[in-house]
């Protein structure tokens, strides 16, 4: 979707925070809050919504406004309250309601540090499709805007850049227009090269370059 | 969505979680051990100031979902300590540092860097198809998410609060040498510049050039000058200070 969270290539976000020292967390809430996300594991339906989907439809004045654990916190609430396993009045009285469904934590103490390690690969070495494009070739972005979950940022649509690497095939991650992710997709992401004239005209660099992981799908001929 | 509907049930809220929260959550839940270790409680002078009533939020939210029972406090205690003490930037310092007096290594981490970081041990969640790529006199690279906050964990621990704001995530790909120079880096007009936006399932990891000065130092002394924010691309590494090689 053409949300607030594409945001490459946006003017006036104001001043970047440079100065940060190498802790994770720099208050207690954001380190409980990470802990909370981690620690929740997977809930309700095994077709769930794409989670990052479900981010890019905050308001964009939510989505800006809120740091980012906030912004977890906010997704894990709605999530557990579509699932009906929180509800508004457990939230207004900040008590469980002993009649309300819960559910058995399936990461726990014992199996936590197993489940931070584990290895999470969309890659589907198992699927052996010919490439469209090998290295060296020139390509173009689609001009495409759907309205699902999609990882082809706007600024590059539209635009020629040349494959720099094949790095195998990977399960698709676009979602349809209710966030659910388009099954059976599997197909080549390629590592594509734009340069900065490309991108952003004749004031940019020319020695500068953008790249980025495309999947096949959003790739054409130029 | 009705904001000012959204505000009062926001607050309405607050106000019974805060009653809530106070006679619910364990002594040993709001005085973590890790506080006793001087963690910051407020928000370091600099940042963006983070309401209270998020720290309240939270809170409340883990009472409620431990006394149902849907989460253990002790697995958030354990993913605290994992990110606190075992994944985060040293991890990364340690791989650039083995890089930079082992010339085959090197070769190795450039061509397949999952490998080559998984021979120091590390690996895992989002660092599952590492690329490193390499800082030369003529070439800089950068590397930024534009949709979003994908970091390399297993090398670099969890992102940096700029790396994952608005300013950054905007201008990295449209003006990256005007981002450089507030990191205080300022690149020659023939210096490449290569951003990387992390789109799909690759993350990457910076290896930055080893400053001059430094041959004879130790791998594990080379380690403690590489920063995280060199491995992202918006520092270089500086030479040490006080001539301690």
């Amino acid at each position: 979707m053409n949300g607030i969270h594409d945001m490459g290539g946006m003017h006036g976000m104001g001043p970047i925070e440079v100065r940060e020292d190498e802790r994770p967390f720099h208050a207690e809430w954001e380190a409980r809050a990470w802990g909370l996300i981690r620690a929740m594991g997977p809930f309700g339906p095994t077709r769930r919504r794409n989670f990052r989907y479900e981010h890019e439809i905050l308001p964009p004045v939510q989505y800006l406004q809120m740091q980012y654990y906030e912004r977890f916190i906010k997704v894990l609430v709605d999530r557990l309250m579509a699932e009906k396993l929180l509800t508004q009045s457990e939230l207004d009285n900040g008590r469980a309601d002993p009649a309300s469904p819960t559910f058995t934590p399936r990461v726990t103490p014992a199996n936590i540090a197993e489940q931070l390690a584990r290895r999470r690969s969309l890659r589907r070495d198992d699927v052996h499709i010919q490439p469209q494009f090998k290295a060296g070739q020139r390509v173009r972005a689609r001009n495409i805007n759907p309205v699902g979950h999609t990882r082809l940022p706007r600024y590059m649509r539209g635009h020629r850049g040349t494959i720099v690497a094949d790095r195998g095939v990977f399960d698709f991650q676009d979602t349809d227009a209710d966030g659910y992710t388009l099954p059976d997709r599997p197909q080549h992401v390629y590592t594509v090269a734009f340069t900065a004239r490309e991108l952003w005209g004749d004031a940019a660099n020319p020695r500068d370059t953008v790249h980025a992981e495309l999947w096949e799908d959003y790739l054409e001929r130029p | 969505m009705a904001n000012a509907a959204d505000k009062t049930g926001r607050r309405r809220f607050l106000s019974r979680a805060a009653a809530g929260a106070a006679g619910l959550v364990s002594a040993r839940q709001i005085v973590s051990a890790k506080q006793a270790d001087g963690r910051a409680q407020e928000p370091d002078q600099g940042h963006q100031t983070v309401p209270s009533d998020v720290a309240l939020r939270v809170k409340a939210l883990e009472s409620i979902l431990a006394e149902k029972g849907m989460i253990d406090p002790a697995t958030i205690d354990a993913v605290i300590d994992t990110y606190e003490s075992k994944i985060g930037p040293r991890n990364g310092a340690r791989v650039i540092a083995r890089a930079w007096v082992d010339p085959a290594y090197r070769k190795r981490l450039l061509a397949d860097g999952t490998t080559a970081i998984a021979e120091l041990g590390y690996g895992g969640s989002q660092g599952e198809h590492m690329v490193v790529v390499e800082n030369t006199p003529s070439a800089h690279n950068l590397v930024v998410c534009t949709l979003c906050s994908c970091y390399p964990w297993p090398v670099l621990g969890l992102p940096p609060t700029w790396y994952k704001s608005a300013p950054y995530r905007s201008r990295a790909v449209i003006d990256p040498r005007g981002v450089l120079r507030e990191f205080g880096v300022t690149l020659a007009n023939d210096v490449q510049v290569r951003v990387w936006d992390s789109t799909a399932e690759i993350r990457y990891l910076v290896l930055p050039e080893r400053p001059p000065g430094t041959e004879g130092m130790t791998e594990e002394q080379l380690a403690a000058l590489v920063t995280r924010d060199a491995m992202v691309g918006v520092a270089k590494v500086s030479r040490p200070r006080g001539g301690a090689a």
